[in-house]
């Protein structure tokens, strides 16, 4: 009973987020372009596929991964279990926090690869490049991405170096990749960036850092629990242009080594 | 007919069940590997789990049905009708609409305002605080709104996308030294809380879909960035509004 009670809610939230596009979409068939929809009936069933997807994909994330989700990232980043004693600990070494680290990398990986944002952005990049970009590989670079800032988000935090010095640093090795990387997938690799952070990976992150802000001597959490966000959409950008340069550089090798110009 | 219908949904189970695999590897070599201890609720987390392959591989479906189809009929429909005006409109009516009432930006607005209050830069009363969370959201939102304006009206006039972005970052750099240190960390987030996971793939059909009709543009090339500037316009404003509001 429980169960159908929250269901409900999820369900009515999940059609509340899409009633503005409803709207929308209504607005301007009706008033501004005045033409029939092709295939509606066929629309409106995918709409309620996604709807009612959405709502029981956030209810099984509810029910199963986030406590657990949540309960391992307490339980990793408790002093208790990190240095092995109970005696309270007063500045923190962030060598200890190992595990941290590699939870961190593991989680943000796998936590990207069930995003159903970058499912669907791949799918579409799959689509308009004509098989050229594969979905898995566009997926596992940007976990890639996404695994590597956010370890590197928690040693920000254990180790209490300020936010705008990383985030500086990110931003400037994007600015020269943009430069250098093809023309090609340039736009793709931004996009890449701002779908990673939706549905499953905030709440872990999230906790995760929140958690590591609370528990780790000196940290503040009001002020060092954000930022990990940031960290999972900055180091996908760099890990596609990084993975597309790799590529590029690659065929031109093989190109030189075979003769052919 | 009904075997090759049971098939189709076969495989989509399978392939969901694939998305949802290493999630269950991590938390199950942390659990038994390192934090040594039974799981917690075994019935619920199966079930949960049986719940997410389920829902993800409708949402997946639907996605291939509706959400792509009608965000590229539309993005052909209003360049087909030739007015410059109600694209725009439309641009920047979705980013709004749907960021306004957003769930995480209202959490993340309310939770700024907390901090914000507690650490004495505004009043850290209820009135005050409400209309402090409420400036943010509208900020945020305006702020989508716009970059889907002109991520459209990039695909439109065929701008460039590395000269925006890079200009962009700039900003963001350049703003981020002068901002106030208790806004910067809300500013970078809302950049992440922005897009939707409904938003995204109705966002991405009309930038393809969008490129793909007008002549000279790829849509490879031309039809993604909109997501991105969706992220990187927040940060702006919020950071913008921090320094109006705190000065």
């Amino acid at each position: 009973m429980e169960f159908i009670k929250d269901f409900t809610t999820i369900l009515l939230t999940t059609c509340r987020d899409v009633l503005p596009i409803v709207i929308l979409i209504t607005v301007f068939q009706l008033l501004v372009l005045r033409q029939k929809i092709p295939d509606l009936p066929r629309l409106i069933i995918g709409g309620v596929y996604v709807v009612l997807g959405l709502a029981l994909f956030l209810a099984g994330l509810e029910k199963a991964l986030f406590p657990l989700g949540k309960i391992m990232a307490t339980q990793l980043s408790d002093p208790a279990f990190i240095y092995g004693t109970d005696a309270i600990i007063t500045t923190s070494d962030w060598k200890a926090y190992g595990w941290v680290y590699l939870f961190a990398a593991m989680i943000g990986f796998a936590t990207t690869i069930a995003e159903p944002s970058l499912i669907a952005v791949a799918y579409k990049a799959n689509e308009v490049s004509a098989g050229t970009i594969s979905t898995w590989g566009l997926r596992i670079t940007v976990a890639i991405g996404v695994a590597f800032g956010i370890s590197l988000g928690t040693f920000r935090i254990v180790s209490g170096t300020p936010l705008y010095l990383y985030i500086l640093a990110g931003y400037l090795i994007v600015i020269v990749q943009t430069l250098l990387a093809p023309k090609s997938i340039i736009a793709l690799a931004y996009d890449s960036g701002g779908v990673t952070t939706s549905t499953v990976t905030v709440p872990l992150v999230a906790a995760l850092g929140l958690g590591l802000a609370s528990t780790v001597p000196g940290r503040n959490p009001a002020l060092d629990g954000f930022g990990l966000i940031a960290f999972a959409s900055l180091f996908p950008i760099i890990a596609v242009m990084g993975y597309a340069q790799l590529m590029d550089w690659k065929t031109k090798r093989s190109r030189k080594n075979n003769g052919v110009t | 007919m009904k075997s090759m219908i049971i098939f189709i949904i076969l495989k989509k189970l399978k392939n969901a069940l694939t998305d949802l695999l290493p999630i269950v590897l991590v938390i199950a070599f942390f659990q038994i590997v390192v934090i040594r201890q039974p799981l917690p609720q075994m019935g619920d987390v199966l079930f949960g789990t049986l719940l997410i392959v389920v829902g993800l591989s409708l949402f997946i479906q639907g996605l291939e049905m509706g959400l792509f189809p009608i965000g590229e009929a539309m993005a052909q429909a209003l360049a087909k009708k030739g007015s410059l005006f109600w694209l725009l409109s439309f641009a920047f009516a979705l980013g709004f609409s749907t960021t306004v009432a957003e769930p995480a930006l209202i959490a993340v607005a309310a939770k700024a305002a907390d901090i914000a209050g507690q650490g004495g830069l505004i009043d850290p009363g209820v009135e005050s605080l409400k209309q402090y969370a409420f400036g943010l959201r509208m900020s945020v939102a305006l702020s989508v709104g716009l970059a889907i304006l002109l991520g459209v009206m990039r695909i439109l006039r065929g701008w460039p996308i590395h000269y925006l972005i890079i200009g962009g970052y700039g900003l963001v750099m350049a703003m981020t030294t002068i901002a106030p240190e208790e806004i910067i960390g809300i500013a970078y987030d809302a950049g992440g809380v922005t897009t939707s996971t409904i938003t995204v793939p109705l966002v991405a059909a009309l930038g393809v879909g969008l490129a793909s009709t007008i002549r000279g543009r790829s849509p490879l090339v031309d039809g993604f960035g909109l997501i991105a500037f969706a992220s990187l316009m927040p940060m702006i404003f919020v950071m913008g509004y921090g320094l109006i509001i705190f000065r």
